[in-house]
Parts: structure tokens; sequence; C-alpha cells
């Protein structure tokens, strides 16, 4: 395959990315490994001693594992639905971050189900799953709806990368033989004539197209596992759509996240620029108002109807020797600070935008424990133990160990697919203009779009 | 004693004592010198012995995985006639105790539909239906399959004692959404689990609505030796770590013919168990129409706005027989003040 000059120039841009490491990323590294050992030390405690060292009891049985899980089906949903939606619109100020989004996608589609496993008293009988397996039950569409998911997005991130592998197979980078070889595999022949560039074109129209609705679907699904149950606060019929907004809401901030860190710590400036920022920003703004909206309706609902169990679960998050703190954190720092950082133009920057989706993902993760943990301490039958650990909640170091342990892994994980291929669309971005003139071209556009309403409204008036 | 409800399934064996003749045993498939064997080689002999569920009929020939103790075999022996006609003889100590198989247990016993009537105007948490139960599952202290609350409707009506086991729904959410089917729904009402099969995804635990399910969040200590029977969905004994337990409502003993454990040590026999088809109910020491007891003591199900339709009855608390104070006897301070907080009773 030959290449210009330009996709050369950018290529030698993330070669020192690929061929080395330096200090402070194997340091990184090694950290990351020792969190990852003491998670499977963590593991290995709770695989012995049973569930007895978690804080989960008879009452409430499902604690941040399943936090954790939602949470990272969540931010999935970057490479998902803003990579798929971009990318069907054909948006032009996507190309240098997607693939992050999409590894995001992929990467949390593998962790987040990982700590389902965790939370499963019998993990020697998982395959009873297959085995077994009913249909009526929630947790079957859950398997069938994540395995679709995980595979469409591994297809999806694959697609877009091939011409990248075949570029590096093509010019060869420093690395380990082993890497060269898989370049070449993975490349599948392909050297761009024009008809392997129309399929593949096409493939990535069609899964992008497939990938939506999936995504969507997962999540409702995960929603149901709880909506179907006859708890307050968890048997709500817009339980789906809210989650999948939620879910959106804290995929768009990972992502902003990302491109934070990897601008820093790659020197993508002149890629990942500020319309990025400030583009996502707004669909960051938008999804926040959205799930505020959400929020407001879904309690606002239950305390108007106050029906008895109902408001045991609102008692519990408006106390302030409760949950208030964390509630009010979740449900409205959580929304109005990313909302007033982003609209309001001075407060408005890169670090800025960044900051706001930091709070936003947070809030996001508490709200996913209040979702759960409230809702499970509000049995409908009085609870007379005597026991406090089977009243209150309190997760153990085991499960704090294991929740840091993913999001470790989640770093791992994206850290090693860094090395491995550039962390920007190689081809696609050489084939665009300079992001300067993108710029240009934008607000050329816009201004020319504002032209034409101008005298259109002239020849309506005149 | 053998219990009205009981007589359909006692019927099908005609039991007559017999002479020890040990070559007398026609056991079907398990030879002779195999019990023989089985005999040398361990104190505790089992010939499983397993009574076919659905019919009714005692699969003589099924004889699975008996249990004979030999220390306490005092060498009675008694004949059994299977509903094929065929004559089995077995030492009497046999007839009792041994557990179904897994998929038999799947399947309701006869054309039985069990249920439970708890009268809540005899009820003074004197906790010896907990304690019975605990015991005949082997279930730590702290493990409580039967629940005993205080319950107060609002702050104007009066206290009363509720016990409560699994409410055995007709329309259980907790076997809709069990992903293995490891939790189920049996033809005579039962709604049991499979320790076996029971992944321990605790999804049956969130979806009951009435806090019936308890998680072995650790291994059960129980000594082999202390255990009887062998493990089957139908005894729930021994539980299995990382699985759920709950009231089986005790199905084990119904094909013996004896009433459940907590129906039986409940001093004030607050408990009536019975089998709705036969539409008789009894708590040991009187026996009653069922559907008329509904009907005149103005029976009501738990929450029955939930449209789980339980097979658990309640009568009402009028007339209560002892004041709710009664209660607080025997049980610790902290108890009582923990159970006066729910119930927002002021003293
Ligand atoms: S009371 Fe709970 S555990 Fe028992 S059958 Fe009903 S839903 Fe299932
Ligand atoms: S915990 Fe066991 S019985 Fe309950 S839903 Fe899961 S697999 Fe079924």
């Amino acid at each position: 395959m030959n290449i210009d000059s330009k996709t050369q120039r950018t290529l030698n841009k993330f070669i020192p990315q690929l061929e080395s490491m330096s200090k402070f990323g194997i340091a990184f590294l090694v950290i990351l490994i020792l969190i990852f050992f003491a998670g499977v030390y963590a593991l290995y405690v709770q695989l012995t001693e049973g569930h007895i060292v978690t804080g989960m009891r008879d009452q409430v049985v499902w604690g941040l594992f399943i936090v954790n899980f939602i949470f990272f089906i969540g931010i999935s949903y970057a490479g998902a639905l803003i990579s798929g939606i971009l990318h069907l619109l054909r948006v032009p100020w996507r190309s240098p971050i997607i693939r992050m989004a999409e590894i995001i996608t992929v990467v949390s589609t593998i962790i987040g189900p990982t700590y389902i496993l965790l939370c499963v008293g019998r993990l020697d009988r998982v395959h009873h799953l297959l085995l077994f397996g009913r249909i009526q039950s929630p947790i079957t569409w859950d398997v069938i709806a994540i395995t679709t998911y995980l595979s469409g997005s591994i297809i999806f991130l694959y697609l877009a990368t091939i011409r990248d592998f075949a570029l590096l197979r093509d010019n060869p980078v420093k690395v380990a033989r082993w890497r060269n070889w898989f370049y070449k595999v993975l490349s599948m022949g392909y050297s761009e004539t024009p008809k392997q560039k129309e399929i593949l074109a096409r493939a990535t129209d069609l899964l992008s197209i497939v990938i939506i609705p999936l995504a969507i679907l997962v999540h409702s699904v995960l929603a149901w596992i709880f909506g179907m149950t006859l708890r307050p606060g968890w048997h709500s019929t817009i339980f789906a759509p809210y989650f999948v907004v939620a879910a959106v809401y804290s995929g768009t901030g990972v992502l902003i996240l990302a491109m934070w860190v990897f601008r820093k710590v790659y020197k993508l400036e002149s890629y990942i620029t500020k319309i990025h920022f400030n583009y996502l920003g707004y669909i960051l703004v938008m999804l926040g108002a959205l799930y505020g909206y959400f929020t407001f309706s879904e309690y606002l609902t239950s305390w108007y109807g106050s029906i008895k169990w109902d408001m045991e679960v609102l008692h519990r998050l408006f106390d302030p020797s409760d949950y208030w703190w964390w509630f009010f954190f979740a449900a409205f720092i959580g929304v109005l600070l990313p909302i007033i950082i982003v609209t309001v133009p001075r407060f408005r920057n890169i670090n800025s935008i960044a900051f706001a989706s930091l709070i936003a993902v947070f809030a996001l993760w508490v709200k996913r424990y209040l979702i759960i943990i409230p809702t499970l301490e509000a049995p409908l039958l009085p609870n007379h133990d005597l026991r406090p650990e089977f009243i209150h909640y309190s997760p153990t170091w085991v499960e704090w160990t294991l929740t840091v342990s993913g999001v470790g892994m989640f770093f791992l994980m994206f850290f090693l697919i860094s090395k491995f291929i550039p962390i920007i669309p190689v081809m696609k971005i050489s084939e665009e203009k300079d992001y300067n003139s993108l710029r240009k071209k934008v607000k050329e556009r816009n201004l020319r779009r504002l032209m034409k309403q101008v005298r259109k409204s002239d020849t309506v008036n005149g | 004693m053998v219990h009205p409800f009981c007589n359909d399934l006692i019927a099908t064996f005609k039991i007559e004592n017999m002479q020890i003749h040990k070559q007398a045993l026609e056991m079907g498939k398990v030879e002779d010198s195999q019990v023989n064997k089985e005999a040398g080689n361990s104190r505790r002999n089992f010939i499983r012995y397993s009574v076919a569920a659905g019919a009714g009929s005692l699969l003589g020939a099924s004889l699975l995985t008996g249990k004979i103790n030999a220390e306490e075999s005092d060498g009675e022996k008694v004949k059994v006639l299977t509903t094929d006609g065929r004559l089995v003889e077995v030492e009497k100590g046999h007839l009792c105790c041994e557990p179904v198989s897994h998929e038999v247990a799947r399947h309701g016993i006869g054309n039985k539909k069990m249920v439970m009537v708890i009268d809540l105007s005899k009820c003074r948490n004197a906790r010896e239906c907990v304690k019975g139960c605990q015991k005949m599952h082997y279930l730590p202290e702290d493990i409580e399959w039967i629940k005993l609350f205080l319950m107060r409707d609002n702050e104007d009506t009066g206290p009363y004692w509720f016990p409560k086991p699994c409410l055995h729904c007709n329309n259980p959410p907790c076997v809709k959404v069990c992903p293995v089917g490891a939790t189920f729904k049996r033809s005579d009402g039962i709604v049991l689990i499979d320790n076996d099969r029971c992944i321990g995804c605790k999804f049956c635990m969130a979806a009951c609505p009435y806090s019936s399910r308890v998680f072995n969040w650790k291994e059960p200590k129980i000594e082999p030796h202390e255990l009887d029977k062998n493990y089957s969905p139908e005894n729930s004994t021994p539980g299995k770590v990382g699985t759920v337990g709950k009231c089986d409502f005790c199905p084990d003993m119904v094909r013996q013919g004896k009433l459940p454990s907590c129906v039986t040590s409940c001093p004030n026999g607050v408990f009536y168990y019975g089998d709705e088809n036969l539409d008789t109910v009894t708590n040991g020491s009187e026996t009653l129409r069922f559907k008329k007891l509904l009907n005149d003591r103005t029976a009501y199900r738990f929450m029955e706005e939930l449209g789980t339709e339980p097979s658990v009855y309640y009568l009402p608390p009028t007339n209560r027989l002892f004041d709710y104070k009664v209660g607080f006897n025997d049980i610790s301070e902290e108890e009582i003040a923990l159970y006066k907080k729910e119930a927002r009773i002021e003293d």
C-alpha cells in the first residue's frame, strides 16, 4: 500500500507511541498490574470464604458489584451510540475521537459483565446458564444481549481499524516480531483497492446501524432486571429509557475524559482540538438535561402518588442522615454543574469541560448506587434483624478492592490497546483536511446557511 | 397418627409387620449381594429408596439410594405393596427417610395442592416454629426460614404477631426470574429450590416481595453424621454455600404422611396445613374444612394486591388469645426495642 507524504507524517507522529514506553508509562503499567493482582487476591478470598466477606446480606443482595456492572455497561455507550450516530450522520469532526470511543465500548463491555460473575454465588456453575437457560428470565435476556453487543462492538472496532493494520503492515514499525505478524494477519490482505474500500465503508455503515438499537436494547434489558421486580423504586415503566439516557450521559463523559487524557499524554493537541471538546460538551449538556428530566419525572411521580413503600425509599433518599447528600450530588450537582460549565461561555474551556465530565461520570456512579441500595434496604416487610449489617449495607474491603481493580483493568486494557494500535485512525485522519481549516469550513458553512436563511426571509417578506 | 389429608398417600402402602427374613427382600433392581456389600462397607448403610412422585406410586424397583441405619434397626420388617402389585419388604426404619431424586422433586405429589392457614389470633411469638424449622433443616441459629414480625398496620390499630414462611405463591415472582430454573413451582403448589442447580445470582431474592429467601453466605456447618438424609430439593438439607434457601413447605414430610415441623412444634396450634383438593387442613389437634374455615373467619392472603396469589392464608388477628406484649417475654431488650421501633409503638 503506497502512502502519501501526509499519511507518512501522521504515522510518524504515532510511531513513538507504538514503539516505546516512557518511564512514566512503565510505572503506570506496573501500578495497574499490582492493582489487578490485589483484585485477584480479593477474589480469592471471596471464593474461598464465600460471599460472607462482602457487605451483601439477605436484604441487600446486590451491592457494589451490580453498581459497577451497570456503570461499565453505561460507559460502553461512548462507542456504540456516540460513534455510531456520529458516523451515520457523517459528522465531519468525528474522525479523531471515534477510535477512542470504540475502545471504551469494547473494554467496558468486557469489564462490566465480569462484575456480574463476581456477584454470582456459585462461579463454578455459570455454565448452568447455557445448560438450563430459561428465556423467561431477564438475566437470560441480558446474557444474549450483552454477548451480541460485545461481538458487535468488537467487529465495529475491528472494521474501523483494518486500514491502520494494513498501514502498519506495509510500513513496519520497530516492534516485536509477533506484533508485526499480528498486524499482517489482522489486516486480512487489505490493500486499499477501490472495491475493498467500498466494501469496508458499507460494512461499517451497516454495523453502525445495527449497533445503535443493540446498545439501546442492552441497557433496556439491564434496566428490566430491576424494573421487572415488584420493588419500590425499581418497578417503574420509565426505567429502560431512564437507564439508556443515563448511560449515554456517562458514556459521553468518559469519552471526553479519555480525549483529555490522551491529548495530554500523547500530545495530540493538533488532532483533538477545542472543537471536539465544545461539541461533545454540547452533547453532554443535552444528555444531562434529559437525564435530569427523567430523574425529576421518576421521583416526582412516586412522591406525588405517595404509596407507602415508595415513600420508604424516598425517605431514605431525602434523609440527611441517610442518603440525602449523595442524592443531592447525583441528582442535582451531577446535572446542573456540567450544564452551567458548558453553557456559560466564560467557564467553557477544555479543562473545565473535562472537569464537568468527571463530575457527571462520578455522579452517575453514585446514582447507580442510589438506585440499587436504598431500594433493597427498604423491603416491603419490616426488618427485625438484630445484626446491623443485615439492615444497612456497607461495602467491605473485598468489594472496594475489586471495584478499584476493575477501574484499573479499564485503564490497563485501554493503555495496552493504545500501545498496539494508534489511538487515532491514522488513515482516516490523513485523508481529511487540516483541522484548523476544518474549523474554518464549519464556520463558513454556518455562515452560508445563515445567509441563505436571511435571503429566504427576505424573499418571503419582500 | 395419620392425618386425613395424607390418607391417599398412605393408602398406597399396605403395611404389615413381618418376621425378619432377609432373603425375602425382593427389592427389584437392588441385588442382595449389593446390599450386603454396602452393609459391610459402612456403618451407615444406605439403601436409597425412592418413592415416585406424581401418581403416588411406590416405585419399589427404583430403590436408588435408601438408607438403613444399622444400629437403629430393630430388625422389624414391613411389607410394602407397590401400585403395580409387587410386594416389597424393607426394614421399617427405611420407610420414612429417603428423599426423592432431583427429577422426581420437580413434580408435585399426586393431585395435591398444599395450603397453609395461619391463625394470627393465637400467635404470641413463642418462636417454637422457628426453632422447630431450624432443627428439622439443620439451620444455624442465624438463618430463619420462617420469620416472626410484629405488625401494626397504622398508629391507631393494635399490634399483632405475624409468622411468615415462604408463601408458595401461585404466581411466584421468584420462579419467573430464575435464569436456570433452579427454583420452580410444582403441581402441588410447592415452590422449591434445587441447590445443586442454583447459581446464586440472588435475582429471586430481589424478586420475592415477601423477604422469604435467605442466602447461604458461608458453608453451612453441619457434621455429616448429624444428617440422616441425603440432599434432595424436597428436604433442602444440607444447604449449599453460595445458593439460596427458604421454607420448602416440607414435601418430604407430606410423603411420609407427617406434618411440617412448624405445625407440630407450635404450642398454640397457629398453623394449619393441608391439601386444598381434599378441602382439609389440620394443626395436629384439630382438623377443619379448608374452604369453610376461610369463609367463616374471613381469611386473607398477605399483600394480595401484588398479584402473587399466595398459598398461605391468614386468619385475622381478632379476639386475640394473648396480649401482644406476651411476645416480649422471652426476647432480649434490644430485640424488643427493634420490634417497637418498626411497629411504631411508644411506651
Ligand atoms: S413468598 Fe417469595 S419465595 Fe415464596 S413463592 Fe412467593 S415470591 Fe417465591
Ligand atoms: S439465586 Fe438460584 S434460585 Fe435464585 S434466581 Fe438465581 S439461580 Fe435461581
